[in-house]
């Protein structure tokens, strides 16, 4: 997701730094979007799970959808495949607004996986590649490389009822791959896998937006939100408070300073913003608006002789508390420890 | 999950476009078939047809013989002994002419004892005689049931006419000349066919398109209608469900068909006797032998899809195997009501109730069945079947957007069309002056 120059500003690319890039500062040409919504709704018997979304990611970008369970993660993106129809609203993937009519560009990882369990692993594949398009002769032909690139090569033949969960899994994300889509959509990708496949669940989401796929993923857990992607919509209560870049959402939060300092006491003292509070040896206070510079200056006119001075931005979990509220928060904290489970 | 590249050398982008709905009917439709061929489930399901046809053969073979031995079709004699003799040797004249309308006559051995009453041997219910006849044979009495003695007064009559003239009745020389077939046989026999043809047809859809009930709940169960429905439009999914299982119900059809031929090689005369029917005379059916059974094979494959687009969506509609269970009987119900609509018209062409038949999608196939094994006109075939086509598609798309509402839980659509609708009708309205109608919903 392209960074607004505000965003870029805020990240520290000012005249002046260390790293300074003027070529930064324009603005440029705007990516095509992969999605584009605008006030999505949708109610199931009378209630609303979404409330009015809108959406836009670009191609090739990494997208992630955070929110807790229950939130309108998973309405939201059936809604974004041509699963279900929203009541009011428009969608639109790759400019078509309906998604069927681009199903080929399209590789979906539902939350809830399901596989024919008397179906071979790389008939598995075959079959999910044959659904959006690709002959069923290429499909495995690519199901074997895929799997034996996985270390999976030995199962090809397996049923599924044979695998282990995590490598019926496997099997499942290989299928919604190998048709080679322009655009993945993983509904809770990370739900049921240990930390190794986690890791390598990243590593291949990186890898895909590296040869420009456009990635969409939901997630309860903001680490991989905060790891992975580049934009994020924010989700709670089937509204989006928050959809942009993940260090402008970060950026909402202002960041905090450390101060810590041989002297405990002094005229100095009066120079610290009205925020600070002292928590031992350390001041803690907001980065004022002008600066630390100023700041460091009448700091050591007033002798208090600075020991260290860190600035510490925010993380998307405290964006995450000031744009979605403390429940919400409360509500994921609960989602990503279950899953932790 | 390293060194994965999607984009790796062997293969290009996917092409921006998507499958037809035909194409995604034929993915889906192949899966299926080969999944149902390929089970061990499929096995049974062959076989499962001849349990009932071996053991209905042998039932019946049974029941006929208790049947011949409890049913009683012997008249006793409790004559004096020579007109005793004398019945029994007319009736044996007899029953060379007039076949089984002359019955079998025997002596009532008790009858020799001086004091038996035939009434009372009778009223005690013993021996196995439909009735007895006493008295002479110039004045026959005959004893037994009121109905018993309605069904013999006449042959007895005969038997002891003949018995007390001593020679044969005189009988005339009747010439004879034959034609192939009258107006009224032919009609009587082509009814025959098309009932025959209307019951196997019934019977087949029975048997196969039940399965279809079930179809949705293994995708339902383990989640994949998720993807099915993210990849593909939902009427190409109960589409190529439905073709898969007609293609299925076909490898049955021709299994049970090869079984059945080699029985028939084996025990032609058998079949004929146990049966009762001679299959190699059956009568022709109004458009012929060829064109009626291949339109016995269209028909039956458009019975098999319309009654399949309900059973699916009724299925789609389950929550559990359960609820399927709990469904199957009232769809059987559904299924002989019009089995019996169709059945009833056969012998009324022409007539509003039979017009209804033809019309009414899921009874067509049949009454247009029994049309072709009784009349010859061929182009409303072409009608019905295109008719039928149409039913087909439309109820495979109602189905899967029922199934995609109500399930998938998807809307919207419809509300859109909706407001769209009011909206045109609003702005005509405004053209024309008019005042603009209001929705009743609303």
């Amino acid at each position: 997701m392209d960074m607004a120059l505000g965003d870029r500003m805020a990240a520290g690319n000012r005249p002046g730094d260390a790293g300074w890039d003027e070529t930064a500062l324009i603005p440029p040409e705007p990516r095509p979007l992969a999605i584009e919504a605008k006030g999505l709704v949708k109610s199931f018997e009378g209630t609303r799970a979404v409330d009015g979304i809108d959406l836009s990611v670009p191609q090739g970008a990494i997208y992630g959808v955070l929110g807790p369970n229950g939130a309108g993660k998973t309405t939201t993106l059936r809604m974004l495949l041509g699963i279900i129809d929203p009541d009011e609203g428009v969608r639109r993937v790759f400019g078509h607004d309906r998604p069927h009519d681009i199903g080929r560009l399209i590789g979906y990882l539902p939350e809830e996986r399901g596989l024919y369990p008397s179906m071979k692993a790389i008939e598995a594949i075959a079959f999910m590649g044959a659904l959006r398009g690709l002959p069923l002769a290429e499909g495995r032909r690519r199901g074997l490389e895929l799997l034996e690139s996985h270390d999976l090569g030995h199962a090809a033949n397996r049923t599924i009822r044979q695998l282990s969960k995590g490598m019926a899994q496997t099997v499942q994300l290989l299928g919604t791959l190998v048709h080679r889509p322009r655009l993945v959509v993983f509904d809770e990708p990370f739900s049921g896998l240990d930390a190794i496949n986690q890791g390598k669940l990243e590593r291949m989401i990186r890898s895909l937006a590296e040869q420009g796929t456009t990635v969409i993923f939901s997630t309860h857990v903001i680490h991989h939100a905060e790891r992975l992607c580049e934009g994020v919509a924010i989700i709670a209560g089937g509204r989006v408070p928050y959809a942009g870049s993940v260090e402008a959402a970060r950026d909402r939060i202002p960041a905090q300073v450390r101060l810590e300092t041989r002297a405990r006491d002094g005229g100095w003292t009066a120079a610290l913003p009205a925020d600070t509070r002292r928590e031992g040896d350390f001041f803690y206070f907001t980065l004022p608006e002008t600066g630390v510079e100023p700041l460091l200056r009448r700091l050591i006119e007033g002798e208090a002789g600075i020991l260290s001075l860190s600035i510490e931005r925010a993380g998307l979990h405290d964006a995450f508390v000031a744009i979605a509220g403390e429940a919400a928060a409360r509500q994921l904290e609960m989602d990503a420890q279950e899953h932790r489970r | 999950m390293n060194a994965f590249d999607p984009f790796a050398p062997g293969g290009q982008r996917s092409k921006s476009s998507r499958l037809s709905r035909f194409q995604a009917a034929v993915v889906i439709a192949r899966r299926d078939f080969l999944a149902v061929l390929f089970s061990r489930a499929f096995l049974f399901f062959l076989i499962g047809p001849l349990f009932p046809v071996i053991v209905g053969g042998l039932a019946g073979s049974i029941g006929g013989q208790v049947s011949r031995e409890a049913v009683a079709s012997e008249v006793g004699l409790a004559m004096s002994a020579p007109d005793n003799a004398a019945m029994i040797e007319a009736a044996s004249q007899l029953s060379s002419t007039l076949g089984r309308a002359i019955p079998v006559v025997r002596e009532v051995p008790e009858a020799t004892d001086p004091g038996f009453d035939a009434q009372e041997f009778m009223a005690a219910r013993r021996g196995n005689y439909a009735a007895i006849v006493g008295g002479t044979l110039a004045a026959p009495e005959l004893i037994g049931t009121q109905r018993q003695v309605a069904r013999w007064e006449g042959p007895i009559g005969l038997i002891a006419g003949q018995a007390g003239s001593g020679a044969p009745l005189p009988q005339s020389e009747t010439s004879s000349l034959t034609v192939a077939a009258t107006g009224a046989s032919e009609r009587a026999n082509r009814i025959r066919t098309a009932q025959a043809a209307q019951m196997v047809m019934f019977l087949l859809t029975m048997l196969l398109a039940g399965m279809v009930l079930s179809n949705l709940a293994e995708e339902k169960g383990n989640k994949i209608i998720e993807i099915l429905a993210a990849a593909i439009p939902m009427d190409a999914v109960f589409m190529g469900k439905l073709f898969a299982m007609l293609g299925v119900s076909f490898v049955g059809i021709a299994v049970w068909g090869m079984l059945g031929w080699g029985f028939w090689a084996i025990a032609e005369d058998a079949i004929v006797t146990v049966t009762q029917t001679d299959y190699r005379n059956l009568p022709g059916p109004a458009v012929g032998w060829p064109l009626f059974l291949t339109l016995a094979i269209v028909y039956f494959s458009m019975a098999y899809l319309l009654l399949g687009a309900l059973f699916l969506t009724i299925g789609a509609m389950a929550n559990s195997v359960r609820e399927v269970q709990t469904m199957s009987m009232p769809v059987t119900m559904m299924q002989l009501m019009v089995f019996f609509l169709a059945a009833y018209t056969i012998t009324q062409p022409g007539s509003a109730l039979e017009t209804f038949a033809i019309l009414f999608p899921l009874s067509s196939p049949f009454a247009m069945l029994a049309r072709a094994a009784t009349q010859e006109v061929l182009w409303i075939h072409a009608l019905a079947l295109i008719w039928q086509a149409i039913a087909v598609v439309l109820m495979v798309k109602g189905g899967s957007m029922l199934f995609r509402k109500r399930v998938m839980k998807s809307g919207g659509a419809g509300r859109e069309k909706k407001a769209r609708w009011r909206g045109l009708r609003a702005r005509r309205a405004s053209i024309s002056g008019a005042p603009m109608a209001t929705d009743p919903a609303e």
